[in-house]
């Protein structure tokens, strides 16, 4: 076991050294010269330009500069944004939580949602639910979401003033940010319930813009590993002996019909980043897909650096997570891959 | 006697009468029962022939502005009027001549991305899998690097390098949909070159590259094909996404995502402007996807009832 995630950790290197190649070689791919794009054609006086030159490390040998690049990356040095002129890790670190908020509450959604509606479909196999519920999971999977956000907010602001067009709450409250997380801190300060009735409004169309993908995902995925275990003879068996089919289904057969939707939801989160840059913009939601979107459009390279490489390791480290769970719980796994 | 030659002869001449059906016909008689497959091919094929009538069809030029027409609505509600069918967008352009050249666009795009991407994803994917050792490292280790970036956060990578246009979206897309041709043709290539009829071809002396392309590729097809078909889905929606962002094709151009984007401001006024390209959009997803699922049930004799 240990010698195989040896192995497993041993893989991610070159992964991990090809991305801070890229990230590192995006600036210099740039056409154009790197120093006039950072500070602007106007304000570059031949002082400012050979101090900003020497800032960046580019009067020095290519490697140098990346191997230079790679030590501060590790120590958290992401460099400075041009706008704000604030550290990159410090204005990911602001954002982060907005994101992963965002992004859990549509992965619960689409839990929450999609699990249920798979039995009920596999179970029903071939009825007119069972059709409905795969078409309507056909929509969702093609749907733009950059246009059902905006469906959702036609419908439910719009026209039925149900919930506010955009932003995490309301300017009214004041809320003192502890963990990030609107939901929690709106608990934590002395507003309370008003206050996180109001973010969870908020939160709402979001959710369910950034949900729906991975909820015809999910809907899917149960239903057609679960058609599949189904039809085994242990499932005959545990009929057999008189088990009622609802304990069967739920208890039996979804012990074992859980394992490839476990590994799917797990798998998701690099859809949900895409999902997230697509929603951000949408909602004004001040995730990183807003700010990512946001640096691109100002060129502000230091900040697209930054956040491709925290977002690659982030994708690559919980894609190794998922992969070493399947291997917990799958001994089949186990004996193939080591 | 007579009469057992006269048997022996009739069951002679049935196994000539049973004709093994052509694969095409095999493989439509399979496709056509499936319900959603043929509504999806129907869709694909609606959007095709509205883009390529889409000049004779339009009634108006896209890029033009019509006078006092100002973000009218479909001509049968309130506050829309003929001969503008589907109303006007925010600078008095007439939207269906828009959608409809849009259809143009965005099934050309579509095109083009599965064109690239499949021809240097499979190249790629059988170099890999059929050399092996170090090539099969690179190619490997560069999809690896590809695939640990979010499809639209690499696209955006591209279009921040490249800056933003139709074009380079497509480049960008094309990059993003690329991994998935090679893992696939390198898996098709690692199981097909240790077949006989591949060993049998080396000892007669085939040069690789007869038995990579005439020989191995052809067997490698249907997944490609199936991949191909999905491929333009994705492609579709995510050069969509990149012109709803900004960075994909540029204000005047009709790109159903570029539309969206210019919409949003007008949501509450003018609904039908943020309605109808979204509509197309999902429309040719679906249509897509669910060919390219029925193309792959069709293909696949174990998924057939």
């Amino acid at each position: 076991m240990a010698a195989s995630l040896l192995k497993r950790l041993l893989v991610i290197v070159p992964t991990l050294l090809g991305v801070s190649i890229l990230a590192f070689g995006l600036i210099r791919l740039v056409p154009g010269d790197p120093v006039l794009l950072l500070i602007g054609e106007r304000g570059a006086s031949p002082e400012v330009y050979a101090e900003m030159r020497a800032n960046l490390g580019l009067d020095q040998s290519l490697l140098n500069q990346y191997m230079q690049f790679v030590g501060r990356a590790v120590t958290g040095d992401l460099g400075t944004s041009i706008i704000s002129k604030r550290p990159v890790m410090e204005e990911f670190l602001d954002r982060f939580p907005a994101t992963v908020e965002l992004g859990f509450l549509a992965m619960i959604l689409a839990i929450a949602i999609g699990i249920p509606v798979g039995i009920v479909a596999a179970v029903k196999r071939n009825s007119f639910l069972d059709y409905f519920f795969i078409g309507v999971s056909l929509i969702g999977y093609s749907m733009p979401i950059f246009w059902w956000g905006l469906i959702l907010i036609l419908v439910f602001s719009v026209s039925l003033g149900w919930t506010p067009v955009s932003g995490r709450i309301d300017v009214l409250y004041d809320i003192e940010p502890v963990t990030g997380f609107m939901l929690i801190d709106s608990l934590l300060s002395e507003e309370g319930w008003p206050a996180f009735w109001d973010a969870l409004r908020h939160l709402a169309l979001p959710a369910m813009a950034l949900g729906t993908i991975p909820l015809a995902v999910v809907t899917r995925m149960t239903r057609s590993s679960l058609l599949e275990v189904l039809g085994e003879d242990y499932i005959r068996t545990a009929k057999a002996q008189g088990y009622g089919s609802l304990w069967v289904v739920c208890v039996y057969a979804m012990r074992n019909a859980l394992i490839p939707v476990v590994t799917v939801i797990g798998l998701m989160f690099g859809s949900i980043i895409t999902g997230a840059i697509l929603t951000e913009t949408i909602f004004s939601w001040p995730g990183i897909g807003k700010w990512l979107v946001h640096s691109v459009t100002a060129r502000d390279y230091p900040v697209i650096q930054g956040g491709i490489l925290l977002i690659a390791c982030l994708v690559i480290m919980i894609n190794m997570g998922v992969d070493l769970m399947n291997s917990l719980v799958n001994p089949k796994l186990r004996d193939l891959q080591s | 006697m007579n009469q057992l030659v006269g048997t022996i002869e009739t069951v002679n001449i049935q196994p000539a009468e049973i004709k093994e059906p052509h694969p095409m016909a095999e493989f439509w008689y399979f496709f056509k029962q499936n319900t959603g497959a043929v509504i999806g091919l129907s869709i694909v094929m609606i959007f095709l022939v509205l883009a390529i009538v889409a000049p004779w069809l339009s009634p108006f030029d896209p890029a033009e502005i019509q006078d006092g027409a100002l973000r009218l609505g479909p001509a049968w509600t309130a506050d829309g009027h003929l001969p503008y069918l589907l109303g006007t967008d925010d600078v008095g352009r007439d939207q269906l001549s828009r959608l409809l050249y849009g259809a143009r666009i965005s099934l050309g795009v579509g095109f083009v991305v599965v064109f690239i991407s499949l021809t240097a994803g499979t190249f790629l994917g059988l170099m890999a899998g059929y050399f092996g050792g170090w090539v099969d490292h690179i190619v490997m280790r560069s999809v690896d690097i590809l695939m640990s970036l979010p499809s639209i956060l690499l696209a955006i990578v591209v279009v921040s390098i490249l800056g933003p246009s139709l074009l380079n979206a497509i480049i960008a897309v094309s990059v993003v949909a690329m991994p998935g041709f090679v893992r696939l043709t390198r898996a098709s290539m690692m199981s097909e070159k240790v077949k006989n009829y591949v060993v049998a071809s080396r000892t007669f002396g085939a040069h690789p590259a007869r038995l990579i392309f005439r020989e191995i590729l052809p067997n490698c097809m249907a997944p490609i094909m199936i991949q191909g078909t999905l491929g333009f889905s994705e492609g579709i929606l995510n050069a969509a996404a990149l012109g709803f962002l900004g960075l994909g094709a540029q204000a005047p151009t009709p790109e159903w995502g570029t539309m969206l984007a210019d919409s949003r401001a007008f949501i509450e006024s003018s609904p039908w402007m943020v309605t109808l390209p979204g509509l197309c959009i999902l429309l040719v997803v679906l249509g897509f996807n669910l060919f390219g699922d029925g193309l792959r049930d069709a293909f696949d004799p174990r998924l057939r009832k």
